[in-house]
């Protein structure tokens, strides 16, 4: 399990992307700009800091691009993902009440909440 | 514990091993020609959608209360295969209407050597059919529980269960450390009605697998030995067929539109799929199995008539896969 301790979606997004580049020269900053829709120099901006991180669709491309998980890419760049800000808006006090009593729960305790597919008799 | 992840069955052992997880989809795809000519492997055309058994129980048969699990929507007539991902090694069951899809025998929970009742994956990443011979299955398709097709109405006269079955026990922690971790360090006719079911007008909601036309699939033998295998960790679930002309009525959700056929799929110049891993011995097949009768020859011999949309067809663009390549079709 990862955690978010500091906004350093910048910064971890050129620490990837540049780890990858030492096996494959394709993750340049050029052709993975180009691979995800943007130009060379907003990714630039992105990876120092400079800008605000990009939208969500555009996180997503990067998290597809160098292999990493969605959600956490999204929650480094400040970002809760629509599909989870749908189910929360559905039921907000209720989600807003799990969450809060959630907060300090270790990791094992929330992963009991999982929902289970129930076997029957048969 | 079994989880529902986006149309996946997650399938996790957190007690026997952190990596100890498997998924399990149930892709959409084309009904083969039913024409007794070989076939390769069909498309997939996107994932059934899964639902909890629990949260639509009022509205399905009591049965598939007491049997718990999940259900996913299929016309008459819909052929399916089951996708299997996995990293740590699992052997899985599957049966249809409670007959082993690779022995023809009755679900038993326990895994067996001879013959061998069980698939191991990752090394199989789908099953499409009933295991009917050395290399070949007959494609999994839905008909309607009660009307004489499916495998387990033509091997025990009786429409009860329907639907597929699958249990899936994780390789033991001890064996999987020794063989990989430490490798890492170092680098239905006879029908008795549910009782919600009892008349007889009611279009029926259940629907139980019949073997279709016959591709080219290899069914694996079990490479590490049955004694590798963690039994007394095993989870299974029951996932139900809904005929999807009542899955509206039971999920206020449309079921989606049905699959091409496979004549217009192949004249549209898109692509089949064979697999092939020379490393690993294919299974004999059963020959309960191969001894059923197909839908088209049932369609036969109960006076239908031929069945519709079964016209041959012509595969050419076949692409060899080997490994975890994604096989799926774009239409």
């Amino acid at each position: 399990m990862y955690y978010v301790e500091h906004n350093t979606f910048g910064s971890y997004v050129r620490t990837v992307r540049e780890r990858l580049r030492t096996r494959d020269r394709t993750y340049s900053l050029r052709q993975v700009a180009f691979r995800i829709g943007v130009e060379p120099a907003y990714l630039s901006k992105i990876e120092r800091s400079q800008v605000a991180p990009p939208s969500e669709a555009t996180v997503r491309k990067l998290a597809l691009e160098l292999g990493e998980d969605e959600d956490l890419l999204l929650a480094m760049a400040g970002k809760v993902s629509s599909d989870l800000r749908e189910i929360i808006l559905k039921r907000p006090q209720l989600f807003a009440k799990l969450l809060r009593q959630l907060r300090d729960a270790p990791d094992d305790a929330i992963l009991t909440l999982v929902r289970e597919v129930r076997d029957g008799d048969w | 514990m079994i989880v529902l992840t986006e149309n996946h069955l997650e399938f996790r052992f957190p007690e026997v091993h952190e990596d100890a997880e498997c998924s399990i989809s149930f892709q959409r795809t084309l009904r083969i020609p039913d024409d007794n000519r070989d076939y390769p492997l069909p498309p997939g055309l996107g994932r059934f959608a899964l639902q909890h058994v629990d949260d639509f129980a009022p509205r399905l048969p009591e049965t598939w209360k007491r049997h718990g699990g999940v259900f996913l929507p299929m016309y008459q007539a819909e052929a399916m295969w089951i996708s299997f991902t996995a990293d740590y090694p699992m052997a899985v069951m599957v049966a249809a209407g409670k007959i082993n899809a690779l022995t023809g025998e009755a679900w038993t929970n326990a895994l067996e050597a001879e013959p061998q009742n069980y698939m191991v994956i990752p090394d199989q990443p789908w099953l499409d059919g009933f295991a009917i011979g050395p290399g070949m299955v007959r494609q999994f398709v839905a008909m309607p529980l009660g009307a004489g097709y499916s495998a387990e109405e033509q091997l025990t006269g009786e429409a009860q269960h329907g639907g597929l079955q699958i249990a899936v026990c994780p390789m033991k922690a001890r064996v999987y450390r020794s063989l990989f971790e430490e490798e890492i360090e170092e680098e239905r006719v006879i029908y008795s009605a549910p009782d919600d079911l009892v008349v007889a007008s009611a279009p029926r909601k259940e629907m139980g697998l019949a073997p279709g036309g016959i591709m080219r699939q290899k069914i694996y033998e079990d490479e590490y030995g049955i004694r590798t295998w963690d039994m007394s960790a095993q989870s299974r679930c029951f996932v139900h067929i809904l005929n999807s002309t009542q899955y509206w009525a039971v999920t206020h959700s449309r079921p989606p539109s049905p699959p091409p056929s496979a004549h217009d799929y192949s004249n549209a110049g898109l692509p089949w799929f064979e697999y092939y891993d020379s490393d690993l011995q294919a299974l004999e097949g059963a020959e309960k199995l191969s001894g059923l009768d197909s839908i088209a020859v049932k369609n036969l011999k109960q006076g239908k008539g031929v069945l519709d949309d079964n016209d041959s067809a012509q595969p050419e663009k076949i692409v060899k896969l080997h490994g975890n390549q994604v096989r799926e079709g774009d239409f």
